[in-house]
C-alpha cells in the first residue's frame, strides 16, 4: 500500500482546514449569532458561546467530508467571512 | 457517495480517538473515581471518627466563626463548609489555609494531611505538574477530540439499535468492535453530555472572542458579563469602617423562608468586621440546576440583598443544568452509582478503541508481512496506560498507608508517588518482550488492588472487619471495590495466560482477544 505524496498533503489540507478554518468558522457564526439574536446581550452572548462547540464539530465532519480538500477551505471561508461581515455591520450591542 | 462520506468519517473517528487516546483514558478514569471523593477523602484519613457527629447549622457557623475570629480576624474572606450527608466535616477556608475542625467542639483537628479524592478530582481537569493554564487547554483540545469522536462515532453506525443487544465474545477483533460499540451506545447520552458539558466549563478560555464580540475586551469585561447573565450585583467593596457581623440566628430565620436552613452547605463572608460585609449562603443541591440557590445577605444589618434563581433565562439555566449534570453533587447514592458506572463505560469505550487500532495494525501488517515500529510502540502504550494507570491510581492508595502521617508534604508525596509508578510502568512495557507485558501488568494490578484492604487492616483501624460490623458502609464499599477491581484484574490475567499457552502449543501468535470481556465487566 503506498500512498501519494499528494495525499499526503490532501489530508494535511484538511486537517489544517478542520482545526484552524474549523475555529474561525465556530467563532464567527457564534459571533454572529450572539449579535443577531434579539436577547439581553449576556444571554445571546452564551447562546453564541454554548453553540460555538457544536458549530467547530460540525465543521470539522465538512473539512473532511467535502468532495475536495479546496472545497472543505472554501466553504469554512466564505461562511467566516459572511458571518464576519455582518457581525461587524450589527456592531457591538449597548448595554 | 454515501459510502464515501462514511469512509471519511471512519477515518476522522479513529484518528481523533488515536491521537488523544491515552490522555482521555486518563480524564475518564480520575474524573470517574472522583464522582466518590467524599467518601475517597474519608478513608485516605483513618483518624477521622467513624460516624461523622454532625452538630445543627447554627452550632456548626458559630463555632467556625469563633475560630475564624481568632486565627484570622483581617482575612478578606472567610469561607466555611458545614458537615454533610456524606460525610464530610466542618472546614474552614481564609487566603491560602484550610483547616478542618471538630463539629462538637469547633478546635482544629489533626488529621494526616492527604491528596485525597480532591486530588483526584482536580487532576482530571488540571492533570498535574504543569501550569494550570497549558493543562486547561491540553485537557480542552482532548475534549474536542472526544466531541468530534463521538458525532462521528455516530454517523458511523449503521444499526445503532441492533448493535446495542450484539455482543460476540471470544471472536478477537469482531468482539473487541462489539464491546466497543455497546460501550458506547448504553451510556452515550453520558458520553455526550459530559464531554459537551466539561468544554463549557472553560468556555470562556477556549473562545474568547464571542464574549468579546459583545463585551469588549477590557478589564472587568468578564465580570460583566456574568454579574449581567446572572442578575448578580456588582461586588461591593470594603467601607474601611468596621461593624460587628451579625448572628447567625437571625439570617438563619430569613434563610428559612426560602428553604431548609438545615439544607445549607456552604457559607462565605465577604470583609467580616466591615461595615459592608456580605454573607453568602449556598445550598446542596438536590436537582442539576439547584448550584445556584445561593442567598446574599448584608452581614451587619442582616437584611436579604438577594436570592438567586435557579431558571432565569432559557440559555442561563441550559448552562447551569450542564454543569450541574456534570458535577452531578445533585445525585444520591443510587445516581452517583450510575453515574460510577457510566463514566466506567466511558473509560472502557476508549480503551476498547485504543486496543481495536493496535490489533487492526498488527493483522494489516502481518498479512502484508512486514513489521511497523510504530504499532509496537502504541502497543507498548496501551498496556502502559490501560493497565498501568490502574496501577498508579494504587500506588496513590498504597502511599496513603505507607508514607508516615507526619512527613513534610505527604500529600504532595502520595500524588508523587501515582506518577512515579505509572512512569515505572511506561518504562516496564518498554523494556520487557511485548507478548508478556499484558499478562505482567494485569498481574501486577491484581496483586496491588487485591492487597489493599489487607494493607489497610495492618495499618488502620478503619479496615472491613470494623467498617462491616459498624455498618459503615461508605468506607466498606472502598475496600470491597479495591477487592473487585482485584479480581477482574486476576481473572482477565488468568485469562492472558491460558490464551498465551494454547497459542504456545499451537505454535501461533498471541491472540489477545480475551481482553474485551475485560473492559466490559
Amino acid at each position: 500500500m503506498t500512498v501519494s505524496a499528494r495525499y499526503r498533503l490532501a489530508v494535511l489540507s484538511r486537517i489544517v482546514a478542520a482545526v484552524l478554518g474549523g475555529y474561525v468558522f465556530a467563532t464567527s457564526v457564534a459571533i454572529l449569532l450572539s449579535r443577531a439574536i434579539p436577547l439581553p446581550r449576556a444571554e445571546s452572548a452564551l447562546t453564541g458561546q454554548l453553540l460555538g462547540f457544536v458549530l467547530y464539530a460540525c465543521a470539522v465532519v465538512w473539512a473532511f467530508a467535502a468532495k475536495r480538500a479546496q472545497w472543505a477551505w472554501g466553504g469554512l471561508l466564505i461562511v467566516s467571512l459572511a458571518c464576519g461581515a455582518v457581525a461587524w455591520l450589527i456592531g457591538m450591542p449597548v448595554p | 457517495m454515501k459510502d464515501a462520506f462514511r469512509q471519511s468519517m471512519s477515518w476522522l473517528h479513529t484518528w481523533t480517538g488515536v491521537v488523544v487516546g491515552a490522555v482521555l483514558f486518563f480524564i475518564f478514569l480520575t474524573g470517574t473515581i472522583s464522582y466518590f471523593d467524599a467518601e475517597i477523602d474519608r478513608w485516605m484519613q483513618p483518624e477521622r471518627p467513624l460516624h461523622a457527629a454532625r452538630g445543627s447549622v447554627e452550632d456548626s457557623l458559630a463555632l467556625a466563626v469563633r475560630r475564624l475570629e481568632k486565627v484570622a480576624p483581617h482575612a478578606g474572606e472567610w469561607e466555611i463548609e458545614l458537615p454533610a450527608a456524606r460525610g464530610t466535616g466542618l472546614s474552614i477556608a481564609y487566603e491560602d489555609t484550610e483547616e478542618q475542625l471538630d463539629a462538637i467542639t469547633g478546635e482544629p483537628v489533626h488529621y494526616r494531611s492527604t491528596g485525597g479524592g480532591e486530588a483526584l478530582y482536580r487532576m482530571h481537569y488540571q492533570l498535574h505538574y504543569l501550569a494550570p493554564r497549558i493543562a486547561c487547554w491540553i485537557v480542552g483540545i482532548c475534549a474536542m477530540f472526544m466531541f468530534v469522536s463521538l458525532v462521528t462515532g455516530v454517523i458511523i453506525h449503521k444499526r445503532i439499535f441492533r448493535d446495542f443487544f450484539t455482543f460476540r465474545p471470544g471472536k478477537g477483533q469482531r468482539s473487541w468492535l462489539d464491546a466497543h460499540n455497546t460501550l458506547g451506545i448504553i451510556a452515550l447520552p453520558f458520553h455526550l453530555m459530559i464531554t459537551y458539558s466539561g468544554l463549557i466549563f472553560f468556555a470562556q478560555t477556549y473562545m474568547p472572542l464571542v464574549m468579546t464580540a459583545s463585551y469588549g475586551s477590557g478589564e472587568g469585561s468578564q465580570q460583566t458579563f456574568f454579574d449581567e447573565l446572572y442578575g448578580r450585583q456588582p461586588r461591593t467593596l470594603p467601607a474601611g469602617e468596621t461593624a460587628p457581623l451579625r448572628p447567625f440566628r437571625q439570617i438563619l430565620e430569613q434563610v428559612a423562608l426560602h428553604w431548609n436552613p438545615q439544607d445549607a452547605r456552604y457559607v462565605r463572608i465577604q470583609y467580616p468586621g466591615d461595615a459592608n460585609a456580605r454573607i453568602l449562603l449556598g445550598r446542596a443541591p438536590t436537582e442539576p440546576s439547584g448550584s445556584v440557590e445561593r442567598l446574599l445577605f448584608d452581614g451587619v444589618s442582616g437584611q436579604l440583598l438577594m436570592a438567586e434563581q435557579p431558571t432565569r433565562s432559557a440559555v442561563g439555566a441550559t448552562r447551569d443544568v450542564l454543569f450541574g449534570l456534570h458535577r452531578g453533587n445533585f445525585a444520591g447514592p443510587v445516581l452517583r452509582g450510575l453515574y460510577f458506572l457510566s463514566g466506567l463505560m466511558g473509560t472502557a469505550m476508549i480503551a476498547t478503541g485504543m486496543v481495536m487500532w493496535a490489533r487492526r495494525r498488527n493483522a494489516d501488517h502481518a498479512s502484508a508481512g512486514t513489521t511497523s515500529t510504530g504499532v509496537g510502540v502504541v502497543e507498548r502504550l496501551n498496556v502502559a496506560t490501560i493497565a498501568g494507570l490502574p496501577i498508579a491510581i494504587a500506588a496513590y492508595f498504597w502511599a496513603n498507608r505507607i508514607i508516615p502521617a507526619a512527613l513534610d508534604a505527604r500529600a504532595q508525596w502520595e500524588i508523587n508517588s501515582l506518577f512515579i509508578a505509572w512512569a515505572l510502568m511506561l518504562l516496564h512495557a518498554h523494556v520487557r518482550p511485548r507478548s508478556r507485558i499484558w499478562l505482567e501488568q494485569l498481574t501486577i494490578a491484581a496483586v496491588l488492588y487485591l492487597l489493599l484492604p489487607v494493607l489497610n487492616a495492618f495499618t488502620t483501624q478503619r479496615h472491613l472487619g470494623v467498617t462491616l460490623l459498624e455498618g459503615e458502609w461508605a468506607l466498606a464499599a472502598i475496600d470491597l471495590m479495591f477487592l473487585a477491581v482485584g479480581l477482574a484484574f486476576a481473572g482477565t490475567a488468568i485469562k492472558v495466560h491460558r490464551t498465551m499457552q494454547s497459542a504456545g502449543r499451537a505454535g501461533t501468535t498471541l491472540d489477545d482477544s480475551s481482553f474485551a470481556e475485560v473492559r466490559t465487566s
